[in-house]
């Protein structure tokens, strides 16, 4: 697929990070912090239904009562949250019919971004082009959705969150929220008030979504944090995959973002969700401007023998907060996580995931391979719990570490809990440093130092690698080796 | 058998010094390889032989604090490790590392192609790549399903060994070391690797052979032995020097240095 290779020529040719630019685009600012005239305005601008205003205001009380979190193991000054932006759309008119609607300027940043690559055949429609969907979110509003005809077809919803409150608010009320409650989290709840924008999909009973659904999220309005929000409901037997994929201009003030993304599987669904997340991680030497990416995934495996798998790949961000989760409430339902954090110069990432096993015979497995470089911090905090109703579940957890330098730290906080007697519980962990010996034993074989690590941290992450789509699993590939670049010697 | 003076030497050391932080290993080792020859190294333990491999094929940790060595006139010191390997230079290790996740195919034609793109030369095809493996691996009595496992993971002594030499059939070098290579291999192994290390003598080739036993070379019957101790070549000669050396030990040669 000539995409596919487009795609790999762009991101080899990608180095390090050159996502450093700010499209100039006329931005229609909320006023600058936060206060329930925020919450009023961010629902006025996007036309919502009193309903929703009145659930954005209840979170935004419950907000105020609460406390910004600090058990993970992460450092970071003070956010202030009133020296912020929480609303920023770029300026049309009146939602673009058409590409030649959608400013220039706009799909400029996609070609430099190399969003493009396959998306921009779709965007320019090419005849032929690849089936992927694709949501763009250009600064918190969705600017084109294409194949969405397509999809209708199958069934299957996909569009922006904005336009399933108006044109789905039935779908909307029963299941935003069921997921991740409004005051799940510090992170959570001030999200649920401010949430921007974010993606809606919906795949009916017995469908199997016709395409991979993928979305390019991209922070753009400087010094504006995002607040993305996520629903993806998979009904009896459904499937969907979904590809989430960020990149980020390059910026001095520390940017917040806390999306929450909402999965539900009904009976006999199921739903693959994989993320390359590439933000902006800071200045390699200081730290400095990097993205604070407070996130929280979570997945309802509802229905009996429903089954939820969360690929992330996770290269970006100064700091990374984050634990994709599964509720295994369904009989016999199974959650995956496989999971790459790698972590270089000044970043920090505290990343796991939680399974909750309810529902009997519920079974999870945990794959994570963290990679920490340079002068970076990397924890892995995960929980498996089975509740006394849970007879019969199951969880194998393999949790490997790989340092390369001797400046950086990796942490491993595994909690079991097991409240009954026959659950099964297996936990595997490994930390090893990348060794002197097999680099030599690689580059005696010609490869170059850069080769070497390259290799070698493939080989350690690849039972992740090979968990993501093909054609993003290309793309991750390369990013591991961006990402580690000049880590070694 | 011409004799090395009427050869001009493809490897050449002389008088080469070398510690590894404050001990001193090497202490003036001189040693001349010519193209088409095999030379045997022979030493008791902690004479300085794996060092000697170690010091050739550019790893890091080991100073040298006089002397040099050349491969085809070339400084070989200067040399990263991967730019000897380019050059032809190739090391059979004594204990083969393990690579976990990445297939010995994968690593192989890695390692390949780094090599001919440092030489200029295009990229080797995937089917000819596999066309060669499978006819190398056929000689090396190597399981092709073997190949597709990560590079020895899980491998036991003797297959890490026969996956060094089929390392070594692929990447077709110049200047072959074996270091220690007999260690670990029954009999039947042994004859297989030797059978595949002279497959791949050759006019154009050399080979130092590090060996404490003197088993291998009844498998590989070199042209010249050294023995090397303390440090040093203390003696040189024929394969009856090796004959010798089993039967009287290494005595001599440690009072003697």
């Amino acid at each position: 697929m000539a995409a596919v290779k487009q795609t790999v020529e762009h991101v080899a040719s990608l180095e390090k990070y050159k996502h450093g630019f700010v499209t100039e685009i006329e931005q229609d600012f909320a006023p600058k912090g936060l206060s329930e005239d925020t919450v009023r305005f961010i629902s006025a601008k996007k036309d919502e239904p009193a309903w929703m205003l009145q659930w954005r205001l209840e979170a935004y009380e419950r907000w105020l009562a609460m406390e910004e979190p600090t058990w993970a193991k992460v450092s970071f000054p003070r956010i202030d949250y009133q020296d912020s932006y929480y609303y920023a759309a770029p300026k049309t008119k009146e939602g673009p019919k058409s590409l030649d609607e959608v400013d220039p300027d706009i799909l400029e940043t996609y070609k430099k971004l190399g969003i493009p690559l396959r998306e921009q055949e779709v965007l320019a429609g090419v005849v032929g082009s690849p089936k992927y969907a694709v949501d763009a979110v250009f600064d918190s509003v969705s600017v084109v959705t294409t194949f969405k005809k397509e999809l209708a077809q199958a069934g299957v919803i996909f569009c922006s969150m904005s336009e399933a409150i108006r044109e789905h608010p039935e779908l909307v009320k029963q299941y935003l929220g069921s997921v991740v409650p409004v005051s799940d989290n510090y992170f959570a709840c001030l999200n649920a008030a401010v949430f921007s924008d974010g993606s809606f999909v919906y795949v009916p009973p017995g469908v199997r979504c016709p395409m991979e659904l993928s979305t390019y999220f991209r922070i753009n309005a400087e010094n504006s944090g995002q607040f993305e929000r996520t629903l993806i409901i998979a009904d009896k037997g459904a499937y969907v995959s979904y590809l989430e994929g960020c990149t980020a201009p390059m910026r001095d003030e520390n940017q917040l973002h806390a999306a929450v993304v909402e999965l539900v599987a009904l009976d006999d669904a199921e739903i693959k969700y994989s993320t390359v997340q590439n933000w902006y991680p800071g200045d390699p030497e200081t730290g400095k401007g990097g993205i604070y990416n407070f996130v929280t995934k979570r997945a309802d495996c509802r229905g009996d023998r429903s089954k939820v798998s969360w690929t992330q790949v996770e290269t970006g961000s100064a700091i990374t907060w984050k634990y994709p989760s599964c509720v295994l409430r369904g009989e016999g339902s199974s959650g995956e996580f496989y999971s790459i954090a790698i972590t270089n110069g000044r970043q920090q990432a505290d990343t796991g995931t939680k399974m909750i096993h309810l529902g009997a015979n519920t079974r999870s497995r945990i794959i994570s391979k963290g990679i920490s470089a340079g002068k970076s911090s990397n924890t892995y905090r995960g929980l498996v719990s089975a509740h006394p109703k849970a007879k019969g579940a199951r969880n194998f957890t393999q949790c490997d570490s790989l340092l390369i330098g001797k400046h950086c730290a990796a942490h491993t906080v595994p909690y079991i809990e097991a409240r009954n007697g026959q659950a099964v519980f297996e936990h595997e962990a490994t930390t090893t440093r990348l060794s002197e010996d097999q680099l030599f034993y690689a580059r005696q074989r010609g490869l170059s130092q850069e080769e070497a690590v390259q290799l070698l941290v493939n080989g350690f992450v690849k039972d992740v690698l090979q968990e993501l789509p093909m054609e993003f699993a290309v793309e991750a590939q390369k990013l591991v080796a961006i990402s580690l670049e000049g880590s070694v010697g | 058998m011409t004799s090395p003076s009427d050869r001009k030497a493809m490897l050449a050391i002389s008088d080469l010094h070398a510690r590894v932080e404050d001990k001193e290993i090497l202490k003036g080792l001189s040693l001349e390889v010519p193209a088409g020859e095999v030379h045997a190294i022979m030493g008791p333990n902690g004479a300085g032989k794996s060092t000697l491999s170690y010091i050739l094929t550019g790893r890091e940790g080991y100073e040298v604090t006089a002397g040099g060595a050349t491969l085809d006139g070339e400084d070989l010191l200067a040399l990263e490790p991967e730019e000897r390997a380019a050059k032809g230079v190739f090391l059979s290790f004594q204990y083969p590392l393990e690579i976990p996740g990445v297939p010995a195919l994968t690593f192989i034609r890695t390692a390949l192609n780094a090599q001919r793109k440092a030489r200029g030369e295009p990229e080797i095809t995937a089917p000819e790549f596999l066309k060669l493996a499978r006819a190398t691996a056929g000689a090396l009595k190597i399981d092709f399903d073997m190949l597709k496992r990560a590079l020895n993971v899980g491998f036991s002594g003797g297959e890490k060994k026969r996956m060094e030499i089929f390392q070594m059939a692929m990447l077709s070098p110049r200047f072959l070391i074996l270091d220690e290579t007999d260690s670990g291999l029954d009999i039947d192994a042994l004859r297989i690797v030797a059978d595949g290390v002279n497959a791949l003598r050759s006019p154009e080739r050399a080979m130092l052979v590090i060996t404490h036993y003197q088993r291998l070379l009844d498998y590989i019957r070199p042209d010249r032995v050294h023995v090397l101790s303390a440090g040093r070549i203390v003696a040189s000669g024929g394969p009856e020097l090796a004959l010798e050396l089993e039967r009287e030990g290494y005595d001599k040669y440690a009072r003697a240095a």
